[in-house]
């Protein structure tokens, strides 16, 4: 009989075979699902907790310690607009503002259609190009609020 | 008039084809470990991520140590508000960064290498892998018994700390721990361990290629050589700029500053912020103010309270919460000036919340919670009025 598994344990069982049982692959294996599921849900850190012989509170305890390690559900794409200083003073207000509106969402909330969650963000590095926007890994400097309206479109289109 | 004499040099960027950066690993380990750390020591190098401990001596340490195993880290966590630099030298000369660290692992004796990059940063992930790879191959062919790895964080800025970067690395919640034991005997895994800023490593690099005398050269006697600058807010020329270090403040504001700056800050969120009537007497340097880099202009048209705002509301959010001065300290400076500026409390509350500020640069255990104190007091009492009206 064939054992069943399900695309997330797959998945772990993926990761752990790359970056292997250790405590410090904790790290990169909670970033891989991550990379792919946009959160850890109670399950998957079970099933890491087993793998690595962790209690599942450690693993919780290390998921919860990070921002982009989200541990409640996360839309496809996971928007971060940049609030620090340098972007504060180039409207970054006007960006957030622009996207609640297209997206129907406030920030912090994910549309219904689980395509999108809009987030802020501290400093990403790029404040001599502000405002900036991070759309899952890539990134957006200068954008202003008809690019940022399109970009998200673009999204859209991509994500099913 | 005056001339300014901003000296912009071109180390870091610069690039040598007949000298690529595997040509200076290979040229400077014919030497012995102990020269080039004499050359280390010598250029006067100190570290570009803020702390400024001399790189030198920090490699020295680590290599007096004796383990069965030892790491070099270069820290390109990034997390400094106006920082944008490491990111810069990451994607344009990330061979220098790779060269620094293998000829780190030469002095110190150490296999393994790290770089922590900021989860901000993933799309630099794949690119820097591949060159990762080729250098690593290089360095097989060679027969060095070093190789480098990438590891990435995950949006916390307390991880730039190093022994909050260390236990990241390990699996576990990024808090800093106690000093000491010093990463120069327990870091990574509780290993004797070399952490560098990117910049540092890339500067050790150029340092093993033009010699000690030719950086030494640079600078001022207490601030040796130059320093990238990461240059935003207020300014027609935003961007990233190479520039020899103990230069007024004055000099600076002339060259990048759109003629109305009232403020600058320096050093990022947990830098200092100098007035206008403090630019002629300011040094940029470890001899004045030092940076990691961060150079924030503020016009007359910024509210300074704005701007301390969002510093503390940065670190209330940053803070790991390990430890209650910083945790319970940037929630009620927080609070505070939001009670002065709405009239709830009278403005001498000011100087109760600068008290904390120092109470908590005594008893916070790391740098985040100690250096709040720099941007609260340097704002507070040279801006006070925008703070209270
Ligand atoms: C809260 C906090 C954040 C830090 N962030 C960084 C960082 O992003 N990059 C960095 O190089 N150093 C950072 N540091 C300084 C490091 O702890 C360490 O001193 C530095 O990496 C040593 O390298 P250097 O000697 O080459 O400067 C930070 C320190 C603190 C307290
Ligand atoms: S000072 Fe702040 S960031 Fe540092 S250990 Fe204490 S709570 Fe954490
Ligand atoms: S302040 Fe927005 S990228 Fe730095």
């Amino acid at each position: 009989m064939e054992v069943y598994m399900t695309n997330t344990e797959n998945l772990v069982h993926e990761l752990v075979e790359k970056h292997g049982r250790d405590r410090n692959a904790l790290m990169p294996i909670l970033q891989g699902v991550v990379a792919t599921e946009k959160y850890l849900s109670e399950e998957v850190m079970i099933m890491i907790a087993k793998e690595l012989d962790l209690s599942a509170a450690d693993v919780y305890g290390t998921a919860s310690f990070y921002t982009f390690l989200d541990t409640v559900p996360r839309g496809k794409n996971i928007i971060r607009i940049c609030k620090t200083i340098s972007c504060h003073m180039r409207n970054k207000d006007e960006i957030i503002g622009v996207l609640e509106d297209q997206l129907k969402i406030k920030v912090g909330e994910t549309t219904h259609d689980k395509k999108f969650t809009l987030l802020t963000a501290n400093c990403l590095g790029w404040c001599h190009k502000g405002p900036v926007m991070l759309v899952n890994d890539e990134v957006f400097p200068e954008v202003t609020p008809q690019k940022a309206i399109e970009i998200v479109e673009e999204y859209m289109k991509k994500t099913n | 008039m005056e001339q300014i004499q901003l000296k912009k040099v071109d180390i870091i960027f610069g690039w040598d084809e007949k000298v690529t950066p595997i040509d200076v690993y290979d040229k400077t380990v014919k030497k012995t470990a102990d020269s080039i750390i004499l050359d280390m020591i010598d250029s006067g190098l100190k570290g570009r991520g803020g702390a400024g401990f001399p790189t030198g001596l920090k490699w020295k340490f680590t290599r007096n140590e004796d383990s069965d195993a030892k790491y070099v880290i270069c820290n390109a966590d990034e997390g400094e508000p106006g920082t944008f630099k490491d990111r810069e030298i990451l994607d344009k000369v990330p061979e220098k960064v790779f060269a620094g660290m293998a000829i780190c692992g030469y002095v110190i004796g150490a296999r393994e290498g790290y770089i922590y990059l900021r989860g901000e940063y993933n799309f630099l992930l794949k690119g820097l892998q591949k060159k990762i790879d080729l250098f690593n191959k290089q360095l097989a062919e060679r027969k060095a018994n070093f190789a480098i790895y990438l590891r990435s964080g995950s949006g916390a800025y307390v991880c730039g700390e190093e022994s909050a970067l260390f236990e990241s690395m390990e699996g576990k919640r990024g808090e800093p721990r106690n000093k000491p034991p010093y990463p120069t005997v327990a870091g990574y895994n509780s290993k004797p361990t070399v952490i560098n800023n990117v910049e540092t490593l890339v500067y050790t690099c150029e340092i093993c290629r033009m010699g000690s005398e030719r950086f030494k050269s640079l600078g001022t006697f207490d601030s040796r050589g130059s320093k990238v600058f990461s240059v935003s807010g207020d300014t027609p020329t935003p961007g990233i700029y190479e520039l020899e270090l103990g230069m007024p403040l004055k000099d600076f504001v002339e060259e990048f500053a759109d003629g109305d700056a009232k403020a600058v800050q320096i050093g990022g969120a947990s830098g200092h912020c100098v007035p206008r009537k403090k630019f002629n007497e300011t040094i940029i340097g470890f001899e004045g103010i030092p940076t990691g880099g961060s150079m924030m202009i503020f016009n007359s048209t910024r509210s300074m309270y704005n701007v301390l705002h969002d510093y503390l509301e940065f670190f209330t959010e940053e803070s790991c919460g390990q430890c209650t001065p910083c945790r319970v300290g940037c929630q009620q400076l927080l609070k505070g000036i939001e009670a002065v500026k709405k009239g709830e409390k009278s403005p001498s509350y000011l100087e109760d919340m600068k008290k904390l500020t120092l109470t908590m640069k005594i008893a916070a255990k790391c740098g985040l919670g100690q250096s709040v104190a720099n941007p609260f007091i340097s704002i507070v009492d040279n801006f006070k009025e925008e703070i209270i009206y």
